[in-house]
């Protein structure tokens, strides 16, 4: 099949839904009032009413649907097609967690109703705790962080409490030069001073730097395995033992996981704590930017300090325990994202064990054919074996004036979502591509195609790929004019 | 594919990993079952979840109306399976319903700013009290104990890491309202918020403008929460500094305690020390508008350890249930749901004996009387009701009440059966 | 060029002195690694730069930002503050287009005027950063 760029497509303008507004439009109707109204400035005090909501919009039924529907037709998504962003694990999402995460009982079920009432509930976070138990190899897991950066926050703090148990919490947290912006993020809420490792020119952890680096103030080392370049940490159980020596502890940030699952368990190869990501490794929805799920699985030696309440057995079902005096206390109100753990474990029961690590096979496989027929035409700064993501430069296509966003933008008039661009740090022009289980060979294949086409592209009209994308709805969007003069919401005088 | 790979097996990927780390075994889980058994699985955990039951609880999760449209919108597979809207160029659909959202948000705080969501509302007052201690330079937080009790949990979680010292301050035992006295007391000149909720926890409407007046005085900001959206229908903004509110009641399933989303508004000046997700508005190379993620030099994949927060994930399918329902109500709707939730509500307390006297919007707090609450809920069960939260957990102060909450969607018939139980 | 009578840091700034005023500012160099400037913010510690103020060198003094990076300003030279660049707020461009002219970033009365020394000269400024490279 020869490659397509993709043809235009007629997608209808449509305005805000201010500009749309008109007043007496209206989309709701609520039933008659079964009881006497109620004077609200009776009930709460004149100064207590507001005038009307100035702004707001008034339209129609048909106007929502038509305003949203036609906003949907501006946006790229899994189901049309790839999306090779490393890291991000954009796997398809199943059809039918949508459908089990309404279910009734579970989507109309209150935190707070009795404890017999919501069995249901409580055995689904039960299962999902046990299957991601065995998983990681670790002890034990918390469902309640409600994102990636938000179980890295919680696993630090585990840290932390255990270390203050033993009586000095330290001061620093050593994060690698390739890490995730939200590493030393976190590291910083949880009052930790951050300290850079630098990789070793492979890109992986370098053992001696941290053997240097590891000392009585060093809390943990976080690492991502395999690492942003793809590639397994291989010396992670030396490292987790230099660590461990010197009575500090091993977090491994989990964004990677779909290059391990069935295949090895951080809780075997030395991690003290780690968060996972749902919506990477286990296909809960993007939804275009969240919600998410950051479960934090522990060893034995974390487990007392877990927030509260967890999980435990009473007679033949489950009960929440709040009698947990060392526990770390809430990182946020009520149990977790308990509709995004709905759609997890729906993912891991269709798997099964030895489809999750088939999975992880593909991923793998499908990461390496890409980066074997793509190898010819981009450079590769590291060259040891990758797994599920393919990390290159744009070094060859930079003597021409192309940069990586440049590439990235052009990969867009070929139908495909970018990869990341300028990620990790480590790796001037960095390419970064992850094209997870999902995708087919025939998939893969346009996409290879679609690169090679655009390395063509750069020889012979730079200028071209430098000012695409040439299809969008819009064309290059001005970041600097929205970052120097920021008009973050629609007024009247707005255009 | 693995001949181009130049491999003769599946294995041989994964031959270059230690051997020591190896799981040499297949994970222990059951096999994979098919779709009509997974469908069956959650059907029954529905089955034994209190399906069909009435409900009068509150407490920081509402029962309301959720319009057909939102599921409609929400399960478009180019909103549901698309990314962060990082490439705007092919994430115009995302990003402009983000704007409409922050801006519908500015409209219902009265706010000049406000962020494209946290993860929920108690998160998002935390990040709050953080973007406070920026802004002053101060690390003190006085906190109202009729705050959400859960909210004030995870605040001292956050707080306790980032060497804030934390206190609380009472609430007047007959009205129900924060003891604006007892925040004279507490606060000092090292105090970088006091944090209100209204309605606070027990259902009632606070005097925000006279804790804000107080809170200037010592040069500390005024930190607001929410956790029912619908009351801003109908209950006048206050000035606060930073709003931290709870969006769950709009069109998001209470779904056993999430995922919700949380906002933070805020004003002009304040901006810029916002956590979370900004969407700006810009125009493209051919001066066509287009919308974009920008102040992204607060966040975390740019400024690392001095970021304002570590957020990346926002919750942006939540955010966008929330913003149609929104449209669906408009400005007139969300009054008149929010004129019916007060009448029902009203209704109900006027059967019993509301414990506080101060102004109350869908939830208050009654004394039960000669039963105890536990004793009340269990006879309800038994009608298919689930009644209010005991308030002893929380406040043991409070032993033989329970906190009630009742929306457009409490029936007369079963608000009447709920007093029969007293 | 870069102005052979300035004298430079290894963070990016220059500084050019005269009589006891030094006006401060950053390199064409670093403006270019930036890319198109959106920002700029004065601060010393948590508040706003104000005449005035007493800054020590380098203690950063604030940050300058584009869309994708932020870096830190640290003062080359110890001094009280006389006045920061308003006009930045309006058209932080101006930094991209006039570093060494009209985007000065702030003028400091010196308290040590020996300090000087130990800045770097243009020509060992540009062979700084031709290492660098």
């Amino acid at each position: 099949m020869s490659i397509q760029k993709v043809r235009s497509h007629i997608s209808p303008n449509e305005a805000l839904l201010f500009e749309r507004s008109s007043p007496g439009k209206k989309a709701y109707q609520l039933p008659e009032l079964d009881v006497p109204p109620v004077d609200p400035a009776t009930a709460l005090g004149a100064s207590h009413v507001r005038a009307e909501i100035e702004g707001f919009p008034e339209v129609s039924e048909v106007e929502v649907i038509r305003h949203f529907t036609r906003l949907s037709t501006w946006n790229y998504a899994i189901d049309h097609g790839m999306y090779p962003l490393g890291s991000c694990t954009m796997k398809y999402n199943p059809r039918v967690n949508e459908l089990v995460a309404r279910i009734e009982g579970l989507a109309w079920a209150h935190p707070y109703q009795p404890e017999s009432l919501s069995q249901g509930a409580l055995e689904i976070m039960a299962r999902l705790e046990s299957a991601l138990l065995e998983i990681t190899g670790m002890d034990a897991v918390t469902l309640q962080p409600a994102a990636g950066a938000h179980g890295e926050l919680t696993g630090i703090l585990l840290i932390r409490a255990l270390l203050e148990q033993r009586g000095n919490p330290r001061k620093k947290i050593l994060i690698p030069d390739s890490a995730h912006g939200t590493n030393p993020a976190t590291a910083a809420i949880a009052g930790y001073q951050v300290e850079n490792i630098r990789s070793s020119e492979h890109g992986l952890l370098d053992l001696v730097a941290l053997e240097q680096s590891v000392t009585e103030d060093v809390a943990a080392l976080m690492i991502t395995n395999p690492n942003t370049l793809g590639v397994f940490e291989s010396c992670i159980i030396e490292a987790a033992a230099v660590l461990h020596r010197k009575g500090a502890l091993l977090y491994m940030d989990g964004a990677n996981m779909n290059a391990l699952v069935g295949i090895a368990r951080p809780g075997d190869f030395g991690a003290d704590v780690m968060h996972l990501n749902l919506h990477k490794t286990f296909s809960t929805p993007h939804g275009g930017g969240g919600p998410g799920g950051g479960p934090v699985a522990v060893k034995k030696h974390l487990e007392p300090f877990l927030p509260v309440p967890r999980l435990k057995r009473n007679g033949e079902g489950w009960a929440l325990d709040y009698a947990r005096p060392q526990s770390i206390g809430k990182v946020r109100a009520f149990y977790g994202n308990f509709g995004v753990l709905v759609r997890a474990l729906a993912y891991i029961m269709a798997h099964g064990g030895n489809g999750l690590r088939a999975a992880t096979a593909d991923a793998v496989l499908n990461a390496n054919y890409i980066r074997k027929k793509l190898e010819p035409y981009f450079d590769l700064p590291y060259t040891l074996p990758n797994m599920h993501e393919a990390v290159f430069s744009d070094e060859r296509q930079a003597r021409q004036g192309v940069r990586t966003g440049d590439i990235a933008k052009r990969l867009i008039d070929y139908g495909f979502h970018p990869y990341t661009v300028s990620f990790p740090l480590i790796v001037h022009g960095a390419m970064m591509i992850e094209p997870t289980e999902t995708e087919s060979k025939l998939e893969l294949d346009q996409f290879i195609d679609a690169m090679i086409s655009i390395a063509g592209e750069v020889e012979a009209e730079p200028g071209m790929v430098r000012t695409a994308p040439h299809s969008t709805r819009t064309s290059r969007v001005d970041e600097v004019k929205a970052a120097r003069k920021p008009v973050l919401k629609w007024t009247p005088a707005s255009p | 594919m693995l001949v181009a790979c130049g491999l003769e097996s599946l294995e041989e990927l994964f031959a270059h990993l230690p051997e020591a780390v190896r799981l040499k075994r297949p994970l222990d889980l059951p096999r994979g079952v098919s779709e009509y058994e997974i469908v069956d699985y959650f059907r029954r955990r529905g089955e034994e979840n209190a399906a069909g039951y009435a409900s009068f609880l509150g407490a920081g999760v509402y029962a309301h109306y959720r319009p057909v449209l939102v599921d409609t919108v929400v399960a478009r597979g180019e909103f549901l399976t698309s990314y962060t809207p990082y490439q705007a160029e092919i994430s115009q659909g995302t990003l402009t319903s983000i704007f409409e959202f922050q801006t519908m948000i500015c409209q219902l705080t009265s706010m000049d700013v406000a962020n494209a969501s946290m993860y929920d509302g108690s998160t998002a007052l935390a990040e709050a009290a953080l973007m406070a201690a920026r802004l002053t330079g101060r690390n003190g937080l006085v906190v109202a104990r009729n705050v959400h009790p859960e909210y004030r949990e995870v605040l001292k979680t956050y707080a306790k890491n980032q060497d804030m010292p934390l206190t609380e301050f009472g609430y007047d035992p007959e009205t129900g309202a924060a003891d604006l006295a007892g925040l004279e007391r507490e606060i000092n000149d090292r105090t970088a918020a006091v944090i209100v909720q209204s309605p606070n926890f027990f259902g009632v409407v606070e005097d925000v403008d006279r804790a804000a007046a107080i809170a200037r005085r010592s040069g500390a900001l005024l930190v607001m929460a929410f956790t029912e959206a619908v009351s801003l229908g109908i209950l006048n903004p206050p000035a606060a500094d930073i709003v931290a509110g709870e969006l769950q009641s709009f069109a998001i399933s209470p779904s056993f305690g999430g995922p919700f989303a949380g906002i933070i508004a805020t004003r002009e000046k304040f901006a810029r020390q916002m956590p979370g997700r900004l969407v700006g508005e810009t125009t493209d190379t051919h001066g066509n508008r287009a919308f974009c993620l920008t102040l992204a030099t607060r966040e975390q994949h740019i400024r690392r350890e001095k970021a304002t927060s570590n957020i990346c994930t926002n919750q942006a399918l939540i955010a966008l249930m929330a913003t149609v329902f929104m449209s669906v109500y408009g400005k007139q709707g969300l009054r008149e749901l929010a004129g019916q939730n007060l009448a029902k509500a009203h209704y109900l307390a006027g059967k019993l004996q509301p414990r506080f006297t101060g102004p109350f919007f869908n939830e208050f707090v009654v004394s039960t009387g000669r039963r105890s609450p536990d004793e009340i809920n269990h006879v309800l069960l038994g009608e298919r009701i689930i009644g209010g939260l005991p308030l002893a957990r929380f406040y043991p102060e409070l032993p033989d009440t329970m906190l009630l909450c009742a929306t457009e969607m409490s029936r007369r018939e079963d608000m009447d059966k709920l007093a029969g139980a007293f | 060029m870069d102005p052979q009578n300035y004298r430079y840091t290894k963070e990016h700034e220059w500084v050019h002195v005269e009589g006891d005023t030094g006006t401060v500012g950053i390199t064409d160099h670093a403006q270019h690694e930036l890319g198109d400037i959106v920002y700029v913010d004065f601060k010393y510690g948590r508040e706003t730069l104000k005449p005035g103020q007493h800054v020590e060198q380098g203690k950063p003094i604030g940050s300058v930002e584009s869309v994708k990076a932020v870096s830190d300003i640290y003062s080359p030279i110890s001094g009280d503050v006389i006045e920061t660049n308003g006009a930045l707020a309006d058209t932080p461009e101006k930094l991209n287009a006039d570093p060494y002219g009209e985007a000065w970033l702030l003028k400091i009365r010196l308290s040590n005027p020996a300090e000087i020394e130990n800045l770097l000269s243009a020509a060992d400024y540009q062979s700084y950063i031709g290492a660098e490279k």
